[in-house]
């Protein structure tokens, strides 16, 4: 058992490309040992900006010799058949073995070195390499076909215990050495094996292990923060980035002028972090301070200071920009700045966002005029739908389009718009995703729900680019999840379908578009699909929700949800199990039976919930149909007025006390009775069974 | 040259010029004159844009002064200039220590790297108006961006074979950091000699940069400055079917520059911009062919199998 290291340096790869090329190495490696039968345990991966490196520990020396038997054509068979074979297994017809009248083939393959086949697997997993972009280098690049890399490859060490594995891709070939960091150990570093190469690039001031050099960032910074009395604001993301931008991280904390702390955190926040990949601190009060932490790739001599001091003046730099725009965008009043949105196309086919600000605030006024967002101000609702989106043109959102809707928000609290106002521009896009927070305040629900509304419906029946598959290039599921979740959190109620209609009534005409019963059949299974994603992480099942759905006509989602969430908790109960049980036997009978088979007219069929006047038994009924009987007749309009008052539990309550009737009626009686009258009385019933299952969910969509 | 970075003042404006036309020329760089054009940026001269493309070597420094007349500040502004200076260098093909040979550049003009952080930062260069595109890094210093750092893939849509690598130094911000100072019109140009005294940044330029931004944004005529958009389309395409691509390029870089102008004036709209620019990318782009139709014989010739 031997162990293998692999080394490719090149000049610096993104770092935002590193953790994607670790795992192409372990797949392009694990994939050419597999294909050459050299089995592969745990394998170390590391990367740093100028380098990525593998370690296989344990491979075997050498890989099996393996034989290989193919059976082949019948020794009677036509000549042709035979042919085939010799053709397909390259052997000529003496090497055959004759079994019992049938051909066989036996293939030895002899095993090979390990260090060989590895010598050709490097070659093969270099040009196999698939890097977000690549490209070509140096004098060989006259040609085409020459080698590609994310940046010019610049060696690689291959080293099999402590032997050269000897290889050359694009005139660069294999050895046992590399480079330290780039300005602290820049001559070459002759590794001996796999065991001492970790160890002798730290020694040059590497920390090859990606992970290490994340720790001593998170760690670092935290320290650096710590010890001048701040806490670091975490953020993983840029302690992955700085990792990889740097060989040997050395963060450092610097201070800026505290006159920037008037320009908005998030605004400090953003800038600090993507222009220069900087982590912000906290002071003791837990807000936002005047401190950063940038992260070096030197121990400087002198401690650190010029690099503090240069990172310093850059940042300065960018927040007197931050300031400027910050003081600019103040000097003009949202609504003036709404003014300038006509200038924007929203879509080509729909126009302005002025044209989208105008709909949307229509549409928010409406929703709190009808009072389906309850206690919400109209003349508010309209005034922040139409000053929702004026931050676009802003010079802050120009430079940060992030900080879209924020920024509305800073700057109508700025000009003394009321906070409702403020905060609905502020929070109207949310939420963004799941997890988000989803709006509560009346007016923020109003624009928020809008805005989402009226994006859904231009794109989705206006101009029918509903999502397809993967592909979802206007976010409109997103737009729908916003809708649902926004209406569950805040138990609005309403039809659905009607308010998709109203957000999209005015523009059915001009884009010649008729709602029908298709578009709202489109619609109502699109929400469907949506809701079962939006409830799986609730622990809702989409079975359930599926059996509500089916029952058609139900669009006040909240009502919808209530009910799914009855039906959850009573299948959770022996009752719910065994009455679906019992629902589904009766179902099968019933499919067998056939739609030709006479239910008498005395029995009745339930299940439009209207309550039935009881039945009299039918001639030859046993105390168990007539238990089944009393039980229906009873259950039947408890269960539709409870649906009808929305007390979903007592409808489950009212269907379970069918199970015991139905339990004992299946073991009691025979449904296919001899005498056809009773056979088809007993039909009715179990007919009628269904059907009061059937007014509270469809049970043949649950599963189990 | 011989510069000690730790005993000696920092250099001025001029000096660093001269210091990097020394090292590059020292590493066999011929050390050319600016354009004698407006553009917006050093790649646009034809000694990279047109010498970029062929098998033939081609190792050039030189400075130019670029034009952005939207980035004008009245002089107001103490990193922003309408007319500023890039330090550029194409190396074809691109040598296998690049990016030592850039270091020591840097070190020549003073900068220690175990003084001060230098970073290569992933930023992938493009032009659409000259139809090329790049990867490569901005090389960062102490946080700052100082040099744009490219292979160049393709130009004028074409692919470069080989692969030409090229930097792009900003002057005046390595200066700033250089000397330390934080208004770029305090950089010192020049050092008093004897009683000469020395000149800055400011001497030589606030009163241009005043000037230009107001020619710039509030008095150039635009009816003029279409109208010449349309001569210099017109004048590249002729140019180009008489088979002087060099003479069709230079028009291309006046309707680009006229381009720019027609921004800063506020008279092109989001939507005609993408047009207008798609108008100066086929310009150049046929330019480039041109350039390539004029010299494949001559560059099959001399690199037998080289193919476009």
């Amino acid at each position: 058992m031997t162990d293998f290291l692999l080394e490719l340096r090149s000049e610096e790869i993104p770092a935002r490309m590193q953790a994607g090329a670790r795992a192409e190495l372990d797949k392009l490696f694990r994939a050419q040992m597999a294909a050459a039968g050299v089995p592969v345990g745990d394998l170390t991966i590391w990367s740093t900006p100028r380098r990525l490196a593998l370690i296989a520990k344990g491979l075997p020396d050498a890989t099996a010799a393996v034989s290989e038997e193919i059976k082949g054509p019948r020794t009677s068979a036509p000549p042709q058949a035979l042919e085939g074979f010799l053709r397909k297994t390259g052997l000529t017809q003496d090497l055959l073995e004759d079994r019992d009248g049938v051909y066989f083939a036996v293939i030895d393959r002899p095993g090979r070195a390990t260090a060989d086949v590895l010598a050709e697997a490097i070659p093969a997993i270099v040009r196999a390499f698939a890097w977000p972009k690549s490209m070509r280098w140096g004098r060989e690049s006259a040609s085409s076909e020459s080698l590609r890399w994310v940046r010019p490859l610049s060696g690689i060490v291959a080293i099999f215990g402590e032997d050269l594995v000897p290889c050359e891709i694009g005139g660069i070939a294999s050895g046992f050495v590399t480079r330290g960091h780039r300005f602290h150990c820049p001559g070459e570093i002759t590794i001996g094996s796999a065991s001492d190469y970790a160890e002798k690039l730290r020694a040059c001031h590497v920390i090859v292990d990606h992970e290490e050099r994340q720790n001593m960032i998170r760690g670092g910074a935290a320290k650096a923060a710590a010890d001048a009395g701040l806490s670091l604001v975490e953020d993983d993301g840029l302690v992955i980035e700085n990792a990889g931008l740097a060989e040997w991280p050395v963060p450092l904390l610097g201070r800026f002028d505290e006159a920037f702390l008037e320009v908005p955190p998030e605004v400090i926040q953003l800038t600090a972090r993507v222009n220069q990949k900087y982590f912000v601190v906290n002071g003791p009060d837990g807000k936002l301070a005047n401190g950063f932490v940038c992260t070096a790739n030197i121990d400087a001599t002198d401690g650190g200071a010029e690099i503090v001091a240069g990172n310093r003046k850059v940042l300065a730099a960018r927040l007197s920009d931050a300031r400027f725009f910050w003081e600019q965008d103040r000097k003009t009043r949202l609504a003036d700045h709404a003014k300038k949105l006509d200038r924007i196309t929203f879509h080509e086919k729909l126009g302005t966002v002025a044209d989208k600000v105008e709909r949307v605030a229509k549409l928010a006024e409406w929703l709190a005029h009808e009072g389906i967002v309850p206690n919400c101000d109209p003349t508010l609702a309209r005034q922040a739908a139409e000053l929702a989106k004026a931050d676009l043109v802003t010079e802050m959102v120009g430079e940060f389009p992030e900080l879209q809707g924020l920024m509305g928000g800073y700057y109508a609290r700025a000009e003394g718009l009321p906070d409702a106002v403020a905060d609905a521009i502020r929070d109207h896009y949310k939420p963004v995703g799941q997890g988000d927070d989803v709006p509560t305040a009346p007016v923020t629900v109003a624009v928020a729900l809008a805005d989402k509304l009226d994006v859904f419906t231009q794109f989705f029946v206006l101009i029918d680019e509903a999502p397809t598959g993967s592909k979802d290039p206007f976010a409109l599921r997103r737009a729908a999840l916003g809708v649902i979740a926004i209406i569950i959190r805040n138990g609005l109620r309403f039809r659905l379908e009607q308010v998709l209609l109203k957000a999209v009534e005015d523009d059915l005409d001009k884009f010649g578009v008729v709602w029908e019963g298709d578009t709202e059949k489109k619609l109502a299974a699109f929400f469907a699909d949506r809701l079962k994603v939006q409830q799986r992480e609730a622990g809702v099942r989409h079975d359930l929700i599926d059996a509500v759905f089916a029952l058609g006509g139900e669009d006040d989602l909240v009502r919808l949800l209530a009910r799914v969430k009855a039906l959850q908790a009573f299948m959770a109960t022996e009752d719910g199990t065994n009455l679906l049980a019992g629902y589904k036997r009766a179902a099968n009978i019933l499919k067998q039976a056939g739609k030709d088979t006479v239910i008498p007219a005395e029995v009745g069929i339930a299940g439009d919930g209207a309550p039935k006047v009881a039945a009299p038994a039918f001639a030859g009924a046993t105390d168990v149909d007539k238990a089944l009987l009393t039980a229906l007749d009873a259950a039947e309009p408890a269960a539709a007025a409870a649906v009808a008052d929305e007390r979903f539990t007592d409808a489950m309550a009212a269907l379970a006390s069918l199970r015991a009737p139905i339990d004992a009626f299946f073991d009691g009686v025979m449904v296919n009775d001899p005498d056809p009258a009773v056979r088809a009385c007993r039909l009715g019933l179990l007919a009628r069974f269904t059907g009061a299952v059937h007014g509270v969910a469809d049970f043949s969509k649950i599963e189990g | 040259m011989v510069v000690d970075a730790a005993e000696t003042k920092p250099l001025s404006f001029q000096d660093m010029i001269l210091t990097l036309h020394n090292y590059w020329s020292a590493r066999g760089c011929a050390v050319l004159q600016p354009y004698d054009m407006r553009v917006g940026a050093g790649t646009f001269h034809p000694a990279t844009t047109l010498r970029s493309l062929g098998p033939e070597p081609w190792n050039v420094a030189y400075v130019q002064p670029s034009r952005r007349p939207t980035d004008g500040r009245y002089g107001e502004n103490p990193n922003r200039l309408q007319h500023y200076y890039q330090y550029q260098v194409i190396l074809k093909p691109s040598p296998a220590d690049l990016q030592e040979q850039y270091l020591g550049s840097l070190a020549a003009i003073g900068i220690d790297p175990l003084l001060h952080d230098i970073r290569f930062v992933e930023d992938d260069w493009e032009s659409p108006t000259l139809g090329a595109w790049g990867l490569g890094w901005e090389v960062w210093c102490d946080g700052m961006e100082v040099t744009q750092f490219t292979y160049f893939q393709q130009m004028g849509g074409f692919d470069c074979k080989p692969v030409a690598g090229e930097l792009t130094y900003g002057l005046e911000r390595l200066a700033m950091y250089i000397q330390g100072v934080d208004n770029v019109y305090d950089l010192r140009f020049s050092d008093p000699v004897g009683d000469v005294p020395g000149l800055s940044y400011g001497d030589v330029f606030l009163e241009n940069e005043r000037q230009f931004s107001k020619w710039n944004f509030e008095v150039a005529d635009t009816d003029s400055l279409f109208a010449g958009f349309r001569a210099a389309e017109a004048e590249c395409q002729r140019a180009i079917d008489a088979g002087v691509p060099l003479a069709a390029y230079d028009q291309a870089i006046e309707a680009s520059h006229l381009f720019n102008l027609l921004q800063a004036r506020g008279v092109i709209s989001v939507q005609e911009r993408a047009n207008y620019m798609a108008r100066v990318r086929d310009l150049a782009k046929g330019s480039c062919k041109a350039w390539i139709d004029s010299q494949s014989d001559s560059w099959t010739a001399k690199y037998p199998g080289w193919t476009l």
